[in-house]
């Protein structure tokens, strides 16, 4: 088959419950592989590290210049923003979240989660049947990070409908008119955005110890985020807070339920649990693909690609290449040396990182009990539409 | 017989962070014989980076920074005692206590120590400190913790400025004398220095620059120092901060390649006598050792680095039990970290081998930035500063020898990125301390020349 339509293929819905084939392919082809609409793709561990590393490359969507540049009329959110703005809007956003400012924010949520994930577990009932998306892996993150921001249980279900429109539109694919999508996406953007600074105007003055308040009440003029920032980084973190969480808890479960004696190893020793998580994260993460943009030309094993690009780093390939992991399609939680970019690399670096992989720790340690006698109903499951950021939309099980 | 390689009577000299990653290594190795562990400190081994960092700011005691063993590598430790020399005939190391303990390997892994202040009366002053073992850090952090009028830093390499920095976290009024002309000169060049003073001065440090301390003056205690200026430092506290001595004093009559600027062995650990000649049961690993590096010109580098007496143990354990065809070089690219002021400081290569440099990312003035060293074309170096993240790329562009500058195009490319500028490292004759990479065959720029007739 053609290697420039393997960006084609693996976006198509037919191959999401097994891209790893179409990776090898691309491996095969790569590591620089030309697609028919003149972006690249690369798909081989070593170029991606190196090109998440190198400052020449561009995560601003209004990078691009070839072929036609989709339209992006909003500032992006720090994730698609470059340094130095990329560094003082992370910067901002980490202050109430991580090291240093907020040492322990994390942390002190172990408890809460873990109680949590008891209270959604216990509808895994010997007999009954349940989907393991809407009744666990959904709920769960999307609890943790609205408390996190501040944001009240009861306008949950606003969020999803925001949330859902928002990743429709921020898709990849070669597909027809995106318009009607763009529009959608925008609207929800706003929306979401105008919400957020109600929400945090209330608490201007008046903190309630959660993200948001810790934002809007930030005493240093000089890392404040402007409305406009403050805006687009609570929906980035709203949507990436939750949105692959999700996924990476469904294909944990997924994983397990086709690998039983893995499934035995870890009942019997729940101190594999975070190698474990590490080990999805490599074998079948939440995050598939990035796009990135080379300012000038660049050149990749021998290949030159030009200023303006698309580059598609094929996160979940590099994570399965044969040259950095020896066995990489088998999934074993004791891998030594599991350097795996499930959470990308660089200043890029997945942000919510430690809160991801507590959630996936508790939730796989809470649900592995009672995963005993379990079996997929379907198998494979029916996968959402997203191709980046790919994961089952349903997962419905036996206990 | 390799077979006999992972048997037999491994003597480690230097129980510190090499001395204790070699035999970690040496049992994940497969060897099976007896492992003798000498140190000269009554401890286990411990960590010294936080020596500097976290102890002198009352975070951490100084009996706490323990270094955790990854696996119990079963040696016979001889803590407390100082080898006194080595008998390489009778294949022997020699203990003060009168005792000897025959080897059929031995590594050397003494490390250094602190550079005394010259004057002996003037270093017994109470309150004058250097700052290299554990009851170094206890004591200081003591001092520093019951709240002193002034501190006076002789020295503005690494480890002076990161106590000027403690002291500063600390509220405490503090002096630094550096004779070259900034702090960090020696180990970064002009470029970075100049951040550095600035960084300093705005920290509210008393910087002195391009001054000696000519004498420590006190009456039992420490009251204060003159400088070669003509100015005086009241102060009731000084930290000797010179570089570092290498302990290689105890091998004056082994006929090794000893000397003050280390031990010289091959790529492989392997101690050279002093003909020249390399041994083949004797090894060097971590600060004492002095190496050649391809990526360098094969100089020989002499690294006080955490990171290098951890490769160069695992490589020198490795080669210890491996016959010659499986031995492996030790090739790992020179890195460092420093923090102090705020800031995060961190290398990669050989800055010192350089003779210009770009600022490829951020600013000065921002306080934020990458900048690449160069030699003759060639990318040798980078410091970053609160841009770690972009450290691994610039670490990729040593390792495969790319061209000098740096390609252009870095999103936050500072406006100088493309124009080269010298990169002013002096002379480390006019530092207070040496760099804390050491090229000890030559500077680039001060290459002899061979002259032959005809």
């Amino acid at each position: 088959m053609d290697s420039d339509t393997l960006l084609a293929r693996i976006t198509d819905y037919a191959n999401r419950p097994d891209p790893y084939p179409l990776y090898a392919e691309l491996r095969e082809a790569g590591p620089a592989v030309r697609q028919a609409d003149g972006s690249y793709l690369i798909g081989t561990y070593h170029e991606i590290v190196a090109l998440l590393h190198d400052p020449r490359m561009s995560a601003d969507p209004r990078s691009r210049t070839a072929p036609a540049p989709y339209e992006v009329t909003r500032k992006p959110p720090f994730l698609r923003l470059d340094d130095p703005e990329h560094h003082r809007l992370r910067n901002s956003a980490m202050r109430p979240f991580g090291p240093p400012h907020s040492p322990g924010r994390v942390d002190s949520m172990r408890g809460e989660i873990v109680q949590l994930t008891k209270e959604l577990a216990e509808v895994f009932q010997e007999g009954r049947q349940i989907d393991v998306v809407d009744d666990f892996a959904y709920p769960l993150p999307v609890t943790v990070i609205c408390r996190l921001l501040g944001i009240p249980d009861k306008d949950e279900q606003l969020f999803q409908d925001w949330t859902d429109t928002l990743v429709a539109s921020a898709d990849i694919g070669p597909e027809g008119d995106t318009a009607e999508r763009d529009r959608a996406g925008g609207q929800a953007q706003e929306e979401m955005g105008r919400y957020l600074l109600q929400l945090a105007e209330l608490r201007r003055g008046r903190p309630t110890g959660d993200m948001l308040s810790d934002l809007v009440n930030e005493p240093d003029p000089a890392v404040r985020l402007s409305e406009e920032d403050l805006a687009a980084n609570t929906i980035l973190l709203f949507i990436a807070g939750h949105e692959t969480t999700v996924n990476l808890i469904a294909n944990g479960v997924l994983t397990l339920l086709r690998r039983p004696d893995q499934l035995d190893r870890l009942r019997e020793d729940p101190g594999l649990l975070p190698r474990a998580v590490e080990e999805l994260l490599r074998y079948e993460p939440p995050v598939h693909m990035r796009e990135r943009v080379p300012l000038v030309d660049i050149d990749v094993a021998g290949t030159t690609i030009p200023a303006g690009t698309s580059v598609i780093l094929a996160l979940a390939s590099g994570s399965r290449d044969p040259m950095r992991f020896s066995e990489p399609d088998r999934f074993d939680p004791t891998r030594p040396d599991n350097q795996h970019v499930g959470f990308g690399s660089g200043i890029h670096l997945c942000f919510g990182a430690p809160l991801a992989r507590i959630e996936a720790e508790a939730a796989l340690g809470a649900l592995i009990p009672h995963l005993g006698t379990a079996h997929l109903v379907q198998d494979p499951p029916p996968y959402r539409q997203n191709a980046m950021l790919r994961g089952p939309r349903h997962l419905p099980i036996q206990l | 017989m390799p077979g006999d390689l992972k048997d037999g009577r491994i003597v480690i000299v230097g129980a510190s962070l090499a001395g204790l990653r070699a035999a970690e290594a040496l049992r994940e190795e497969g060897f099976t014989g007896s492992l003798t562990v000498v140190g000269d400190e009554p401890h286990p081994p411990y960590d010294r980076p936080p020596l500097s960092k976290q102890v002198l700011l009352g975070r951490a005691a100084a009996d706490t920074t323990g270094l955790p063993m990854r696996q119990d590598p079963d040696a016979d430790w001889r803590l407390g005692v100082r080898a006194t020399g080595v008998d390489p005939l009778a294949k022997q190391v020699l203990l003060e206590d009168g005792e000897s303990l025959p080897y059929d390997r031995l590594l050397i892994a003494t490390g250094t120590r602190a550079r005394p202040w010259p004057n002996p009366e003037e270093a017994a002053l109470e309150g004058v400190f250097t700052l290299r073992t554990r009851e170094d850090a206890g004591g200081l952090a003591q001092r520093l913790a019951a709240g002193p009028e002034r501190v006076l830093v002789i020295g503005g390499g690494f480890t002076g400025s990161e106590i000027a920095s403690a002291c500063r976290e600390r509220g405490l009024e503090v002096t630094v004398a550096e004779r070259g002309p900034a702090p960090l000169v020696g180990a970064l060049g002009g470029t970075l220095s100049k951040l550095a003073a600035v960084m300093q001065r705005n920290h509210g440090v008393d910087l002195r620059t391009g001054v000696t301390v000519t004498a420590l003056r006190g009456n039992g205690s420490f009251t204060g120092a003159e400088l070669s200026d003509g100015s005086r430092v009241d102060a009731d506290v000084c930290v000797v901060a010179l570089g570092a001595v290498r302990n290689v004093e105890w091998l004056a009559e082994s006929g090794l390649a000893a000397g003050p600027r280390g031990i010289a062995c091959d790529a492989g650990c392997r101690a050279f006598n002093m003909y020249g000649i390399v041994t083949d049961d004797v090894f060097v690993a971590g600060d004492v050792s002095r190496f050649p590096h391809p990526l360098f010109g094969y100089q020989m580098l002499s690294l006080e680095h955490w990171g290098n007496a951890v490769e160069q143990a695992e490589v020198a354990a490795h080669n210890m039990v491996n016959p010659g065809p499986l031995q492996r070089p030790h090739l790992a690219i020179p890195s460092f970290w420093s923090t102090q002021f705020g800031l995060n400081i961190k290398s990669v290569g050989v800055p010192t081998y350089s003779d210009h440099v770009v600022i490829a990312q951020g600013s000065l003035e921002a306080r934020r930035l990458a900048m690449v060293y160069g030699y003759k074309g060639r990318v040798t170096a980078a410091v970053t500063v609160d841009m770690a993240k972009s450290l691994d790329y610039y670490r990729h562009l040593i390792e495969t020898a790319a061209p000098f500058p740096p390609p252009p195009g870095a999103a936050d490319r500072a406006i100088a990125a493309d124009v080269p500028i010298p990169s002013d490292v002096p002379d480390p004759k006019g530092l207070s301390h040496g760099p804390t990479v050491a090229l000890t065959g030559y500077l680039p720029d001060r290459r002899l020349t061979l002259v032959q007739p005809g």
